[in-house]
């Protein structure tokens, strides 16, 4: 049992993690600043707004100048986090992102709510299934997706003491929660949450405790799977991997993002690389998102622990 | 230093200046001269008279900072900071070159001096506001200069970089318009206009200055009146020449990202001498 793995009956959005983390930092560390772009309710940072309101800025519907300001405030001795939502963090201030955070290297720490589908009714302008293909793709920038409220937390306030641009992707809907207060987030660590010897499953962020619901349900068909939680894809803990591919042979990917790019896309070019084998992804299939609410939806891009056990049953056909 | 003095002083740096920019890309074979020219008579006034800093100790939290959002302007920050001593004069040659600290646009991570990486346009400004903002939350009383460029003022993060500077009151923010009126494709006017300028930054809750920005003396006395404005941030729109200095330069669009070549190198630098 890992410790600080607990099932609590509350559920928690990763995005509250996010709001609690900073109101902590903004304890410990003088020179945490904030900002948002018109979204801190929405982003949770209202709260460190109203509790640390000298070191918030909100800089209005204008998220390019946002990472400017973030840049140039990290530039001189701030650990700046900065809000949003995830479409327009990565997307509209991509090339901001790019060139003046993380070109530069500097202590730039965004943290984007509303990523995925589970926005839910807002729709396709609003659900990115890209961010993760974009962030990764930047040289030397850091990506983490949590799992689950307590995992948020930690990992927003571990990235204080990492110095350099980190993106940590959050999400909208209220999860049940797979650890609790207890848990240490290991930063670059793949966390195995469940032992197996017939397939891994490697998830991220909300998908993780779905991961956890097919490996209940494969058991109960006698299918023994391992369950990775790779909150961490860059850099990805590759040897970790390896190591639970090398026992079960076979992989499914699980994540609400494109199967282009994210964490299925970063699985493949390891294992193409230094152990081919039999893999399926379950994620969004190179389309955009639709209205409806976060369940209707999850069922409908095929993102339900069903989905997850009939990809797992598909791979092991092919397991040589 | 008496007036004149200072009006010799300044123009003979900016002389200097303007022949390392010829020969630095010259030597390089590729770069962008007319809008590194334009921009020598500000830089030299920032870098040789109006700005604490230290090139011996370039990162004392207490410098002034400059943030050259037109970054393909490089060359003549590139040279103000070797004549500062932030490095030796030598590295200027290496300008483009695999391995040098000078790349073609700006890295804060090579090069001491730089205060943050630009080159992409519309970025520098947001850059600056940012430390503006900084210098409110550790107390320090340094100012923040910036420069952009006319061309450059298309970008629309210029704009949302305009609002927050004039909605956090940022007064230890002081921009310059380098108004060269040309860029790549042709006159500013032409390709997308920006005017009228000047009532565009008033619009947006700037103080305004409108100079000659080969006026070095008006650009001292413009810079001693911005420590006057509270409240708000300035913007000095600086009506300059690109190419300034080298006849067959000036006023030319070829040369916004064209080097001389070894024959105009040599005819650029006697007019220079």
């Amino acid at each position: 049992m890992v410790n600080g793995l607990e099932k609590e009956t509350v559920k928690k959005a990763t995005r509250e993690g996010y709001g609690d983390a900073l109101l902590e930092l903004g304890k410990e560390y003088q020179n945490v600043v904030v900002l948002d772009a018109d979204l801190a309710k929405s982003t949770q940072s209202y709260k460190f707004k109203e509790t640390y309101p000298d070191r918030f800025f909100d800089c209005g519907v204008a998220e390019q100048s946002m990472m400017g300001t973030a840049a140039g405030l990290a530039a001189s001795g701030m650990i700046c986090y900065t809000g949003s939502f995830a479409i327009f963090a990565t997307g509209r201030a991509f090339e901001q992102v790019r060139n003046t955070i993380a070109y530069s290297n500097l202590n730039v720490k965004i943290c984007p709510s509303h990523a995925g589908i589970t926005v839910g009714e807002d729709g396709a302008s609003h659900q990115t299934v890209e961010d993760i293909a974009l962030m990764r793709a930047i040289p030397d920038l850091k990506v983490i997706v949590p799992a689950d409220y307590y995992e948020a937390k930690a990992a927003v306030k571990a990235a204080a003491k990492i110095d350099g641009p980190i993106f940590i992707r959050m999400g909208r809907p209220k999860i049940p929660m797979i650890f609790n207060e207890n848990y240490e987030f290991e930063f670059g660590k793949v966390l195995k949450l469940r032992e197996g010897k017939d397939v891994t499953i490697c998830a991220i962020g909300i998908m993780v405790g779905t991961g956890l619901e097919a490996a209940d349900k494969l058991a109960k068909e006698g299918i023994e799977a391992e369950v990775l939680n790779i909150h961490t894809i860059k850099p990805l803990d590759e040897e970790a991997i390896l190591k639970s591919v090398k026992k079960t042979g076979v992989v499914v990917t699980v994540e609400e993002h494109s199967v282009i790019g994210g964490l299925g896309g970063a699985i493949a070019e390891i294992l193409g690389k230094r152990m081919p084998s039999p893999m399926e992804m379950v994620g969004i299939k190179d389309t955009f998102g639709t209205s409806g609410s976060p369940a209707e939806l999850i069922n409908y891009f095929g993102l339900s622990s069903k989905d997850i056990v009939a990809a797992v049953k598909s791979v092991l056909m092919r397991k040589a | 230093m008496k007036r004149e003095e200072l009006e010799s002083f300044l123009k003979e740096k900016a002389r200097i200046l303007r022949r390392d920019i010829i020969k630095m890309i010259g030597e390089a074979g590729s770069g962008h001269p007319g809008g590194s020219l334009s921009a020598a008579d500000i830089i030299a006034t920032l870098y040789f008279y109006h700005m604490q800093h230290d090139a011996k100790n370039p990162s004392w939290p207490d410098r002034d900072r400059f943030v050259l959002s037109k970054g393909h302007a490089c060359p003549v920050l590139y040279a103000a900071l070797a004549e500062c001593g932030y490095f030796e004069r030598e590295v200027l040659w290496t300008l483009r070159k695999l391995g040098s600290i000078l790349q073609g646009h700006p890295d804060m991570k090579k090069v001491p001096g730089i205060e943050i990486s630009s080159g992409s346009l519309g970025q520098g400004l947001a850059a600056a506001n940012g430390m503006a903002l900084a210098s409110r939350l550790t107390g320090r009383d340094y100012k923040v200069y910036t420069m952009i460029g006319d061309g450059e003022s298309q970008e629309g993060e210029i704009w949302e970089a305009a609002m927050l500077a004039a909605h956090y009151k940022l007064d230890n923010l002081v921009a310059f318009l380098d108004c060269n009126n040309l860029q790549i494709d042709g006159p500013v006017c032409e390709i997308m206009n920006i005017k009228p300028v000047v009532n565009k930054w008033r619009a947006f809750g700037w103080h305004v200055f409108d100079i000659d920005g080969h006026d070095v003396l008006q650009i001292v006395d413009t810079l001693k009146a911005v420590d006057e404005v509270k409240g708000r941030p300035s913007m000095i729109v600086a009506h300059t020449i690109k190419g300034k200095g080298v006849s067959f330069m000036e006023n030319v669009c070829g040369f916004h990202g064209k080097a001389p070549n070894r024959e105009q190198m040599e005819i650029a630098l006697k007019e220079l001498s």
